[in-house]
């Protein structure tokens, strides 16, 4: 599911539940989603996966 | 206001009979009874009851049987905890009404160390929130300035040991709910390392990164609740002679340290002077990852609590404040895929707070960017403009949720205002003791200020 259909489909569903509040934070949530999805870590199945549960990464500097 | 008496100054003087638990436990009640309609600390106050425990405890301690620094300490439990006979409500109308059928298992160390509950202690609903105004019991009011917030959620125990109502307290942390509410009312605040102390009998908000902690009025303080919460006999505590000379520390910088109230930075920057005074070797270091720790944690959190609150949810949605009820509709919208997503990257977040305390013996950083903050804003002002209340307060607590490691706060001054500031301090993971040892030459180095 896109980040479209699911923020359209979750406000829908507060407005016809009368929660016109919980539409304003879907707003919030679908940001945070966008930059989860975003994050260099996710995996992807057209890239080779690594063995490890976490991906190689700068080391924290310095 | 980590002046005055603590567990380690009072406990002798309760061994030798020169101080009686009764009179401790009377004043503890006077000060809930002074203060509570201006404060709002606690759900339940156990007076009858704490008196009874008082006097048994003396009783005891008369005929030689003395239990430990804890016997005959007033103490109070965040209101999401079980106590047998007395309501757990959770801070929360949803379950008003509901005793308790057994203690959790902290309770049962507690009682068997001989400590007096005098009070279940007020919170944000649910332990969902971070400034404590959100309670089917009203808001918890900060003790110095009562038009602002105690910090959450556990803001009634942070009140509670700020103010003599209580010598310490227990409570959760989930993203910090320990750790801020102890920094804004100028207490020390401990979350162990994730599983450290039993969380059964607690009402859960994320079992993954709920963590239960004590907040004190000293680092001394908190071992002694640390070892008698884990069920273990307090050890004898390091002596004056620990100093910080020789330690490796490390602060934390740009993500936590970029957006900070101007008081808060200077507090800061202040202590982060006398420690690097005190003969620390201070580098700084940074998480690579650091800006994805927000939209890891909400994902997590907020499904975790959806899912727990379903049928509440369904069936009795308007006995919750509104606030929380549209946070947990929110977390029925979390996606599988993208709560998937979240548990890999805590495990990123984990391994980079590791690989970060890799070559020191821990990690400092603020509790949190801002002081208490207005009692119903929604935005504060940090460098660079403002800030959402929420992400505000959670920003530098969260991490250590995600990664389990220990984190505890210290008071380390205060703003303009006299509002307090507290410097977190996280240690690497399995090594509780050997923060809090680092977390005692801080707050010793810290208090010397002039």
């Amino acid at each position: 599911m896109t980040l479209e259909q699911w923020i359209e489909d979750g406000k829908s569903d507060a407005y016809r539940r009368k929660l016109p509040e919980l539409a304003d934070l879907l707003d919030g949530l679908a940001r945070s989603t966008a930059a989860l999805r975003a994050a260099d870590w996710n995996d992807d199945a057209a890239r080779d996966t690594h063995a490890a549960p976490v991906p190689e990464s700068e080391p924290p500097s310095p | 206001m980590t002046t005055g008496e603590t567990i380690t100054t009072l406990a002798p003087r309760i061994a030798s009979g020169e101080l009686r638990a009764e009179r401790l436990t009377e004043d503890a009640l006077a000060t809930i009874a002074r203060l509570q309609p201006s404060l709002n600390a606690f759900i339940t106050v156990t007076g009858d009851a704490a008196l009874a425990d008082a006097r048994k405890a003396d009783r005891e301690i008369a005929a030689g049987q003395y239990r430990g620094p804890l016997h005959g300490i007033p103490i109070s439990l965040k209101d999401l905890i079980d106590v047998a006979g007395i309501p757990t409500t959770a801070g929360s109308k949803v379950r008003e009404g509901r005793l308790a059928i057994t203690d959790a298992p902290i309770v049962r160390h507690l009682k068997q160390a001989g400590a007096v509950l005098v009070g279940k202690t007020n919170l944000h609903e649910f332990a969902f929130g971070t400034t404590s105004e959100d309670s089917g019991w009203g808001p918890a009011r900060h003790p110095i300035d009562p038009t602002r917030s105690p910090g959450g959620s556990s803001g009634g125990s942070a009140i509670a040991v700020a103010t003599g109502m209580s010598i310490a307290s227990v409570g959760s942390d989930t993203g910090g709910s320990i750790r801020i509410p102890a920094a804004v009312c100028g207490i020390v605040g401990l979350k162990p390392g994730w599983g450290e102390i039993s969380a059964d009998g607690v009402v859960p908000l994320s079992r993954q990164l709920d963590h239960v902690g004590p907040l004190t009025r000293s680092v001394d303080d908190a071992e002694l609740m640390y070892h008698v919460l884990r069920g273990e006999t307090p050890a004898n505590l390091h002596d004056d002679r620990e100093s910080l000379f020789g330690i490796k520390l490390a602060s934390l910088d740009g993500y936590f340290m970029d957006r900070l109230s101007q008081d808060v930075e200077a507090a800061i920057q202040a202590a982060l002077g006398l420690i690097r005074d005190g003969g620390v070797k201070l580098s700084s270091v940074s998480l690579p990852h650091a800006t994805d720790i927000a939209p890891i944690y909400l994902h997590l959190v907020l499904a975790d609590a959806a899912a727990y609150h379903a049928t509440t949810l369904a069936e009795r949605p308007h006995a919750y404040t509104p606030n929380v009820r549209i946070r947990l509709e929110m977390g029925r919208h979390v996606l599988g895929e993208d709560y998937v997503r979240a548990l890999r990257g805590r495990d990123v977040i984990r391994s980079e707070v590791d690989r970060a305390l890799a070559a020191v013996d821990a990690l400092v950083l603020p509790a949190l960017p801002i002081e208490a903050p207005p009692i119903g804003a929604a935005t504060v002002p940090v460098k660079g403009g403002q800030e959402p209340v929420r992400s505000a307060m959670l920003r530098c607590t969260q991490p250590f949720n995600l990664s389990g490691h220990p984190a505890i706060s210290v008071p380390c001054g205060t703003t303009a205002a006299g509002l307090p500031v507290g410097l977190q301090v996280v240690g690497k993971a399995g090594r509780t003791l050997n923060l809090l040892r680092i977390a005692r030459a801080i707050e010793r180095t810290v208090n010397r200020r002039g």
